[in-house]
C-alpha cells in the first residue's frame, strides 16, 4: 500500500513543488524583488553569480533573479489567461456539440474546430501580433484561440461516453433538458480530465509565450520576459553564458514541473486508476 | 607513437605551408548585415546598395577615397569657370561599360538629367538641385552649369547617388547593373549573396581580386559563426560589438576600429504635441547619459556627439557641453514646461543593436526623470512607412550614415520636422559658398544652431567595427561613405 502510494505521487510531488515554486516567485515579485528590474546599471553589467546578485546581472546590469521573478509573472499570466480562454469557450462548445451529437450543430462546431486545429499555431500567433502589434495582450489572444479546440474536442469526446450512462437517462426521465444535464451531470464528471489537460496546455502556453517573446512579439520591453531574456543573451553566450543559462533553465523547469504535475494529477484523479487502489 | 605524431604534424605543417606558398587567394567573401533591396544606387536610399556597387560596379565623375577625400574617377580633370557657376569636366577616354558599350559625355548628361528629373526616384535629389543644365561639348568633355556658385559640386558628384549609367542599361540597373567599374555583376541569389567578378577590360588600374561575394547575414549570432567557420573572410561592419574582444584575441582575425559618418541620434518628432516645446526636448537631452548608452548598447565603441556632425570632420565642434547628463536640470525643465510626471512618448526602434539596446537604456533613463515611454520594436519596412514617411512617432533611434548630412535639418517636411527658417537660410548660403574658411564658419554655426535648438537627442558617432581575416589588405578602415570599395583589396599570401 505504502509503496503504491509513493509510486502514485512520484510525479505529483516534484511537479507540484516546481509549480508552487514558480507561482510563488511570481506572486512574491509583486511585493518584493531583490532589485528593481527597470533600473539599469551599465557599470554592473554581466556580473557572474555572486553574493549580492545571486544569479548575476544581465547586459544592462539588471539583477537576473529579479528579472526571472517578474518574468514569471508575465509568463504565468499569459499562459493562465490563455488556458482560461480555452476553457471558457472550448468547454461550452464541447458540451453543446456532445448534447447535439450527430446533429448539424455538432458538425458545425467540430468542423470549425478542425479548421482552427489545421492552422499552425505559431504562424497564426505571429500573424495576429503582426497585425495588431506586438504585446502581451495579443500574445494571450493568439495562444488562447488555439486552446479553444483542444478543450472543445476533449470535452465532447469525454461527454459522449457519459451520455449513454444510466444516471443521465435517469436525469432525462426526470425531465431535465440537455443544457441542465450538461452542466449538472456531465461537467462534474469530466472536471478531472479538464484539470489534467489544463495543466498540459498551461505548459504549452508558457512555451508559446517564450517563443513569441523570443522573436520579439510577446511582452515588450521594459517588461521582463523569459523568452526575451533568452533572445537578448543570444549574442552574448560566448562571453556570458549565464545570461542564457538561467532563463533557459527556468523555462525548462517550469514546463517540466507542469508536465509532471499534469501526469501526477491524472494518476491521482483518473477513476480507473483510483479503483485499483 | 610519439614519432608518429610528430611526423604527422610536420607533414600537415608542410602541407599547410606548401599550400599557401602556391598562390595568394584571389576571391573574397564579404559579410553584410543587410541585403540591398535592389542594385541601382540612383533609385533607392538603402545603404546596402552602395555597399555592394559603389566603386566596384559603378563609378561617377568623382569618387570618395578611403580618407573621405574627393578624387577623380570617370572625370580625369575639371576646370571651374564663371566664378564657380560652370564646371567643365574632361572625361577618361577609352572607357567601356561591362556590356561593351562606350562611355561618352552623352551618358553623363543622361545620368545627371535622369537623377534630377521630375520623375526621378533618386534618394538624394537635393545633390543636383543647383544644376541648371548639363552640356555635352564633345565625346570626352562635358560642362555642368549651375544656378549659383557651388562649392559642394565635386563632393556631391562623388556620392553613390550620382554614379553614371548607360542610357541603354539604366532601366535594368536594379537587378542587372551594368557599370564601368573594375568588377562586373555576375549573380544574385536573393536572400543569400551577390557575386561580382573582375572586369578584364577595366580602364583603370587592374584589381587584385578575381571574384568577390557579398553574403547577407542579418543575425549577429550567425555572423559570428560564419566568421569563425571561415564562411566569410571579412565583415566590414560587424553587427555585434560584444564579440569584438573575442575576435580580436583570435590570431586569425584583425579587428579595425574606424569612424563612420553615422551620427546616431534619438530623433524627436519636433511637431508632436509634447516635443514641439523646446524645453521638453532639452529635458530629454539632459536626461540621456551618453556614456551609459555607448557602453551598454555598443560595448564602448562610439564617440559621444553633441550635434549632428562627425567628430573626425575638420569643422567639428564639440557641443556635448550643451546637453550634459543632468537629471535635475531635466526635471526642472519638465516642470517649467508643465508636463512633469505625465508625459508618455512612443519610442519606435528599428532592428540594429544600437537602436534596440540603446532604446531600452534610454527608456530607463527617461523614466528616471519622469518620462514614460512605450517601446515598439519595428522592422525596417515598418520604420520607413510609419516613422520616416508617416511621421507617426515621438521618439526613434537611428544612425544617419550619409557624409556631411547636416543639410537634412533644412529640408522641408523631413521626418523629425525641424522647421527653422534661419537654419534653412544658413544651409542655403553654405551651399553656394566656395570660400573654405567661410564654409568652415558656416558649418560650425549650423552645428551650434541644431544643438542649441535641441532638435534631436545627439547620442554618439557610430564606430566602424571591421573584422577581417588578417591576411586581407586594403579594406577601408573608416567609412567616409557607404561603400565596401574592393579595388585595393588583396590577400597577402
Amino acid at each position: 500500500m505504502a509503496s503504491t502510494t509513493r509510486k502514485r505521487f512520484r510525479n505529483l510531488v516534484p511537479g507540484a513543488f516546481l509549480v508552487v515554486l514558480f507561482f510563488g516567485a511570481a506572486i512574491v515579485s509583486f511585493f518584493y524583488t531583490p532589485f528593481d528590474v527597470e533600473t539599469l546599471n551599465i557599470k554592473q553589467r554581466m556580473l557572474t553569480p555572486n553574493a549580492v546578485n545571486w544569479l548575476g546581472t544581465d547586459h544592462f546590469g539588471r539583477d537576473i533573479l529579479s528579472m526571472l521573478m517578474v518574468g514569471a509573472r508575465t509568463s504565468l499570466a499569459v499562459a493562465f489567461i490563455a488556458v482560461g480562454i480555452g476553457l471558457l469557450f472550448g468547454v461550452p462548445l464541447g458540451l453543446m456539440a456532445a448534447s447535439y451529437r450527430g446533429g448539424w450543430i455538432d458538425e458545425f462546431i467540430m468542423r470549425g474546430n478542425d479548421l482552427v486545429f489545421a492552422f499552425p499555431a505559431l504562424v497564426i500567433a505571429i500573424m495576429i501580433t503582426a497585425v495588431f502589434g506586438p504585446g502581451a495582450v495579443n500574445a494571450i489572444i493568439a495562444i488562447g484561440i488555439f486552446n479553444i479546440p483542444v478543450f472543445a474536442r476533449l470535452t465532447r469526446g469525454a461527454s459522449l461516453s457519459l451520455w449513454n450512462r444510466e444516471f443521465i437517462m435517469a436525469a432525462r426521465v426526470a425531465g431535465k433538458n440537455s443544457a441542465r444535464i450538461s452542466i449538472e451531470h456531465i461537467l462534474p464528471n469530466i472536471t478531472n480530465l479538464l484539470i489534467v489537460q489544463g495543466t498540459i496546455q498551461f505548459s504549452l502556453g508558457i512555451l508559446a509565450e517564450a517563443g513569441l517573446s523570443y522573436v520579439g512579439l510577446g511582452a515588450q520591453p521594459p517588461t521582463p520576459s523569459w523568452g526575451r531574456m533568452l533572445a537578448d543573451s543570444q549574442t552574448l553566450t560566448t562571453i556570458a553564458p549565464h545570461l542564457a543559462l538561467f532563463p533557459g533553465m527556468v523555462i525548462v523547469l517550469t514546463v517540466l514541473g507542469l508536465n509532471l504535475l499534469g501526469d501526477g494529477l491524472r494518476d491521482w484523479l483518473d477513476p480507473r486508476l483510483r479503483r485499483e487502489r | 607513437m610519439k614519432f608518429f605524431t610528430r611526423s604527422v604534424t610536420s607533414l600537415m605543417l608542410a602541407a599547410v605551408f606548401s599550400g599557401s606558398a602556391l598562390a595568394a587567394k584571389t576571391d573574397i567573401t564579404i559579410g553584410m548585415a543587410l541585403e540591398p533591396p535592389n542594385l541601382d544606387p540612383t533609385g533607392g536610399a538603402a545603404a546596402a546598395i552602395d555597399e555592394v556597387v559603389y566603386a566596384n560596379i559603378f563609378e561617377g565623375l568623382t569618387r570618395f577615397g578611403a580618407d573621405g577625400s574627393v578624387n577623380p574617377a570617370l572625370a580625369s580633370e575639371w576646370a571651374i569657370e564663371e566664378e564657380g557657376k560652370r564646371y567643365v569636366f574632361t572625361l577618361q577616354s577609352g572607357v567601356k561599360y561591362h556590356d561593351g558599350a562606350d562611355f561618352t559625355a552623352e551618358d553623363v548628361k543622361f545620368s545627371l538629367d535622369r537623377a534630377r528629373g521630375e520623375d526621378s526616384t533618386n534618394a538624394q535629389k537635393g545633390l543636383f538641385a543647383n544644376i541648371t543644365d548639363v552640356e555635352v561639348i564633345d565625346d570626352t568633355t562635358v560642362a555642368v552649369n549651375l544656378e549659383n556658385p557651388d562649392g559642394n559640386l565635386l563632393f556631391n558628384l562623388a556620392w553613390g547617388d550620382a554614379i553614371i549609367l548607360d542610357s541603354a542599361s539604366a532601366e535594368t540597373a536594379a537587378t542587372a547593373p551594368v557599370g564601368t567599374g573594375p568588377f562586373k555583376f555576375s549573380n544574385w541569389v536573393q536572400g543569400d549573396r551577390i557575386d561580382i567578378e573582375r572586369n578584364p577590360d577595366y580602364w583603370g588600374e587592374a584589381v587584385a581580386l578575381e571574384k568577390a561575394t557579398f553574403k547577407f547575414i542579418s543575425e549577429p549570432t550567425a555572423a559570428f559563426a560564419a566568421l569563425m567557420a571561415g564562411d566569410v573572410d571579412a565583415f566590414p561592419n560587424y553587427p555585434a560589438p560584444e564579440n569584438l574582444p573575442q575576435l580580436e584575441a583570435d590570431p586569425r582575425f584583425s579587428v579595425v576600429l574606424g569612424s563612420t559618418e553615422g551620427e546616431t541620434i534619438l530623433s524627436m518628432n519636433n511637431k508632436s504635441e509634447a516635443l514641439s516645446d523646446v524645453r521638453v526636448r532639452k529635458a530629454i537631452a539632459h536626461a540621456i547619459d551618453r556614456q551609459a548608452i555607448i557602453d551598454g548598447a555598443m560595448f564602448g565603441y562610439g564617440t559621444p556627439i553633441g550635434s549632428h556632425f562627425a567628430p573626425h570632420h575638420p569643422s567639428y565642434l564639440d557641443l556635448t557641453g550643451n546637453s550634459p547628463f543632468d537629471q535635475d536640470a531635466a526635471r526642472a525643465l519638465l516642470k517649467e514646461a508643465g508636463v512633469e510626471g505625465d508625459l508618455t512618448l512612443s519610442l519606435k526602434l528599428p532592428p540594429p543593436a544600437y537602436a534596440r539596446r540603446g532604446g531600452e537604456i534610454i527608456a530607463a533613463q527617461l523614466r528616471e526623470v519622469g518620462i514614460d515611454t512605450e517601446i515598439e520594436n519595428v522592422e525596417w519596412a515598418q520604420w520607413l512607412e510609419q516613422v520616416f514617411k508617416g511621421k507617426d512617432f515621438d521618439l526613434t533611434i537611428v544612425s544617419h550614415t550619409e557624409p556631411l548630412d547636416i543639410g537634412i535639418y533644412a529640408r522641408d517636411d523631413y521626418y523629425f520636422q525641424y522647421d527653422n527658417p534661419n537654419f534653412k537660410e544658413l544651409i542655403g548660403a553654405f551651399n553656394v559658398e566656395t570660400d573654405p574658411e567661410q564654409r568652415d564658419v558656416m558649418l560650425k554655426q549650423a552645428q551650434t544652431m541644431v544643438s542649441e535648438d535641441y532638435v534631436n537627442g545627439f547620442l554618439f558617432q557610430l564606430a566602424k567595427t571591421g573584422v577581417a581575416n588578417n591576411k586581407i589588405e586594403g579594406l577601408w578602415a573608416n567609412q567616409p561613405t557607404q561603400a565596401n570599395d574592393l579595388t585595393g583589396v588583396s590577400w597577402t599570401d
